[in-house]
């Protein structure tokens, strides 16, 4: 009875559950095999397969008694970074080892309370510090679009796991979290969509912090569409997170239909580097052309302090991240070293249960906020953020949609950047204003470059305007027509 | 009137200079950034939320009782109340603060700049510039008596919310110091945002201390941590003074340090110098948005606040011609003003207050109890200085009277009555027990014949005696007097 319904999407998954063409067990019993064949992977950290099957038995009951609920028996795998209740959730770092949460993150409770189940936590960069998914207490993800006779490539991070096993066909979408491009990057390194919603816009509480004024939570999908039906249900305000935003969700779906016709769409010159790869820049051009071609106003737009946004984005980040990575200290939960007195303890604990990229962004995050060098990095970086968020309203005020190329490369060989932090930052280079400026973006699957990797284009929408940024998003899926699937799926 | 109190050394005078900071608990139902319990005494580990463990993922929410509390607070103290402030968060590492940090307000406090006036005995007055009031959270408690190896950690009051306020350096010695602690216990008391109980930690001060000649430029100062009652703080104060006199003295400097102070050997200790000075490495906490307050609710938190301790002071002195003195101790005790015009009724003011500040307190203080729990009521003290008054006992009589009252709960009258202390006011027993006196001195008779009219007193004194305190003084002092008078004339 092998199937191939672990290849379907979200929507074309829920259609067939409701026209009783599947059952939810025998959707979950499909992902889990192809799980079990993309184990390789290395994308899934802790496997749920049979809390799956018994909520997979539950659905299909729900769904006999007509109570199916919107997403009722849709499997949806998740970031090792969302505390789930009862599951191990170790953020990718050896410090949480033996941490199973007694709470569910908001985002994921509304998602199962939505009737998707669990299945799956992913891999992930530590504390969703990287770009490649290479920094993880688990070892790194294989991209499943890796050549069968060459290196195994990076997924991008720091949601690797998240994008691999979406683009494997083991799973019909995930959550990821983007800080930085955390979703974004590996969406266009793994060939899947991508989405980054407005800061505020998803709950981050029973999320795992890095940096939490940027953290942000998101779907990845195999389409445009699925992702704007996860995002219906796991977005809104959450009295429990005091930076979510009191606003209304707005119906995603309908947002989908309609063209572009006279969609205002920029073009940023700051984007266009020196350094950008051929198939890069030539992709962007057809991303244009597209747009063009659907009627769209292509103009071109300037955020003049676009340069600064790297490094101001590698202050902030640390900066917070060094704080809200204290509580991780060996007394309450997670790892714990033996020491002498209190400051051995937490000194052998963080120093074994953290990892060197972890450390390193630890270590300049307290750099950053030391007497004498705040007003110098801390508050120069929340300055030129202040600027940049200005750049974007004021290229808003020309335009609806930003498109961008979603990084500056495809997927790279594991261990390619390892050695070099900052050639490992530079991934991030079109992903982080928006980022900064909390706009909501998506990455979208846009074509195979001359190594037959998918390449991503990014679309930056106005803070809020996620309906408008799904339309756009819709129109390049439609001009780009059919992705390949990778050879590593299942 | 006099100055405040120096301290005299080897080589001349030194003068102090004492700002307080003071920490008090706000009175609330649940902690500054969690739902979890206040109240005092539960269980270890009791009342502890997912947030005060700094699980992870969690995350803080401003409670608005405790900012509507800070707020009244400020405009007790006549203080500004910033309609923008922001919470920080203090960076350091110690098992009893869970998040690895405290979030503070820093940069931008709730309450700026008010005052404090403090009466002295001696008439004098001071002033006390209030530097600012900011929202803090407490930290947990070590328990380190458990058993010999470990130390535990009760997190209950971890995240309950605090106010620090912090005063200029304005005070000039410990009298001063306690008497401006006593002040501001009365005015939190009054409105409500603190019980402060000491005792239970509700209330308790860091002392920042500096001697130099009067004058002169500020010494260097020490700062002497967690003073938990009025008495302490003033015993600490003088002695670590004394201790600085004695180190400049002797030819060293002062070392600006944090220190302890240890009651039962009544001395300071160091505990850790400026050197070893953490470097907070403060900034906004990204978790939590600035806190606005609109004018609207400034002012429903004005018209919340009750008569202050500074009104009702204007108000005794006004009313009942008290003395600025008297009235601030009266004003101090959140129950005397009531109990003093419950007292006062029909009768001379000032006498009442000075009954209750001198004898009552006196009575109270010594055995321990509050004025809650006085065995003489206010009606009971109020016929005491009623039976001063009428003449039916005189004031020595009444503090014996008043003795037995506090021994007993018995009332004035059938004290009197019972133990016959009525005053003797009959001329013609006054004059014959003078007349004895006269006849069985005849040598200090002579005295005063020969000018020495100093000798009055001792007659006076005499005759006393004689009736067992019970002649009415002022009549016996103007039958004396006429009699010696006439006598030496004839």
């Amino acid at each position: 009875m092998p199937s191939d319904l672990h290849r379907l999407g979200v929507a074309e998954a829920t259609a067939r559950l409701a026209a009783g063409d599947c059952s939810a067990v025998e959707l979950v019993e499909a992902c889990i095999a192809a799980q079990e064949a993309a184990a390789g992977l290395n994308a899934v950290v802790t496997d749920t397969a049979e809390q799956a099957r018994t909520a997979a038995r539950h659905a299909d009951q729900r769904r006999q008694r007509n109570e199916a609920r919107p997403l009722e028996g849709i499997p949806v795998a998740v970031k090792d970074i969302f505390c789930t209740r009862g599951v191990a959730t170790t953020a990718g770092s050896r410090i949480l080892d033996g941490f199973v949460p007694a709470y569910e993150s908001t985002v994921g409770a509304k998602l199962w309370d939505a009737g998707a189940i669990l299945l799956g936590k992913t891999n992930m960069d530590e504390f969703a510090m990287g770009s490649s998914n290479e920094t993880s207490r688990w070892g790194p993800v294989r991209n499943p679009w890796s050549p069968a006779d060459g290196p195994a490539l990076v997924p991008g991070g720091s949601s690797g796991g998240s994008a691999a096993i979406v683009a494997a066909r083991a799973v019909p979408a995930a959550l990821g979290t983007d800080t930085g491009g955390s979703i974004r990057q590996p969406a266009s390194f793994c060939g899947v969509v991508g989405l980054k919603p407005t800061y505020g816009r998803c709950s981050r509480w029973g999320i795992i912090a890095f940096a939490s004024s940027l953290d942000q939570a998101g779907p990845l999908t195999r389409s445009v569409a699925d992702a704007a039906l996860i995002l219906q249900h796991i977005a809104g305000f959450d009295p429990k997170d005091s930076t979510s935003a009191d606003l209304p969700v707005p119906d995603l779906h309908s947002a989908l239909q309609g063209d572009v016709k006279g969609l205002r769409v920029g073009i940023p010159a700051e984007y266009r580097l020196d350094t950008l790869p051929v198939a890069v820049g030539d992709l962007w051009e057809r991303g244009i052309a597209w747009f063009r071609a659907a009627g769209a106003e292509l103009s071109d737009v300037s955020l003049p302090h676009t340069r600064y946004a790297l490094p101001a984005y590698y202050i902030v980040a640390p900066a917070e991240a060094s704080a809200n990575l204290a509580r991780y200290d060996g007394v309450r939960f997670g790892r714990r070293s033996t020491g002498e007195d209190p400051d051995d303890l937490y000194t052998r604990t963080r120093r074994e249960g953290f990892g060197e990229e972890v450390r390193r962004r630890i270590m300049i995050g307290g750099y950053v906020l030391s007497e004498g060098y705040y007003d110098a990095y801390y508050l120069r970086a929340q300055q030129v953020r202040t600027r940049i968020a200005e750049d974007f309203q004021a290229a808003f005020r020309e335009v609806d949609v930003l498109l961008t190329p979603t990084a500056p490369s495809s997927a790279f060989p594991q261990g390619a950047k390892t050695d070099d932090p900052l050639a490992m930052y530079v991934n991030d280079i079109f992903t982080v204003p928006a980022s900064l400026a909390g706009l909501p973006a998506i990455s979208i699957p846009a074509g195979l470059d001359d190594e037959r990797l998918p390449l991503g284009l990014q679309l930056i929408g106005r803070a809020f305007d996620e309906a408008t940024l799904l339309q756009a998003a819709a129109a390049l899926e439609a001009a780009v027509g059919t992705v390949p699937s990778p050879a590593g799926s299942a | 009137m006099t100055g405040a109190r120096t301290i005299v050394g080897a080589t001349g005078e030194w003068e102090l200079v004492i700002g307080l900071e003071v920490h008090a608990q706000v009175a609330t139902r649940s902690k500054l950034f969690s739902g979890a319990a206040t109240e005092f005494g539960a269980e270890p580990n009791a009342q502890v939320s997912l947030v005060d463990a700094a699980m992870p993922g969690m995350l803080p929410v401003i409670n608005r009782a405790a900012v509507d509390q800070a707020v009244r607070t400020g405009l007790a103290l006549g203080a500004e109340v910033n309609r923008f402030s922001v919470f920080d968060r203090k960076n350091y590492f110690y098992p009893d603060l869970p998040q690895g940090y405290q979030i503070s307000q820093y940069r931008h406090p709730i309450v700026g700049a008010g005052e404090l006036r403090v009466d002295m005995p001696d008439g004098r007055a001071r002033v006390v510039g209030i530097e600012r009031l900011h929202l803090e959270q407490d930290a947990g408690k070590l328990v380190h008596d458990r058993n010999a190896t470990d130390s535990h950690v009760d997190l209950n009051r971890a995240g309950i919310p605090l106010m620090e306020i912090v005063s200029r350096p304005d005070l000039r010695d410990w009298e001063e110091a306690g008497a401006y602690l006593r002040k501001l216990r009365a005015l939190l008391r009054a409105v409500g945002s603190c019980d402060g109980n000491m005792e239970q930690g509700s209330l308790r001060a860091d002392a920042n201390v500096s001697v130099r000649r009067p004058g002169a430029p500020l010494g260097t100062r020490c700062e002497i941590k967690n003073l938990n009652s009025v008495r302490f703080l003033m015993r600490a104060i003088e002695v670590e003074a004394r201790r600085q006199v004695a180190v400049i003295e002797a030819g060293e400097a002062v070392h600006q340090e944090t220190r302890l102070y240890d009651p039962q050997r009544n001395e300071t200790r160091a505990m850790r110098s400026k050197e070893d000075a953490h470097d907070y490495r403060y900034f906004p906490d990204p978790d939590l948005l600035p806190l606005c307050l609109s004018e609207a609710r400034i002012e429903r938190l004005r018209d919340s606040l009750p008569e202050l301790p500074e009104a009702i002071r204007e108000r005794l002195i006004g009313e009942y011609g008290l003395t600025p003195y008297d009235a601030s101790v009266l004003v101090a005790e959140p129950d005397a003003p009531g109990f003093f015009e419950a007292a006062s009724q029909g009768r001379n003011g000032k006498r009442v207050a000075n009954w209750i500040v001198t004898n009552l307190f006196g009575a109270l203080n010594e055995a321990g109890r509050p004025l809650a729990e006085s065995p003489v009521s206010a009606e009971a003290l109020g016929q005491l200085v009623g039976l001063i008054e009428d003449g039916t006992i005189s004031d020595r009589i009444a503090r014996d009277v008043f003795g037995e009252m506090f021994q007993t709960g018995a009332s004035p009258q059938s004290i009197v009555e019972a133990r016959g202390l009525r005053q003797i006011q009959d001329t013609d027993a006054i004059d014959a027990a003078i007349d004895t006196a006269l006849a069985a001195n005849p040598g200090q008779l002579e005295q005063y014949r020969a000018g020495k009219t100093k000798v009055l007193g001792w007659f006076v004194g005499q005759v006393m005696k004689a009736t067992r305190g019970q002649a009415n003084p002022a009549l016996v002092n103007a039958r004396l007097r006429q009699k010696l008078d006439a006598d030496g004339a004839g």
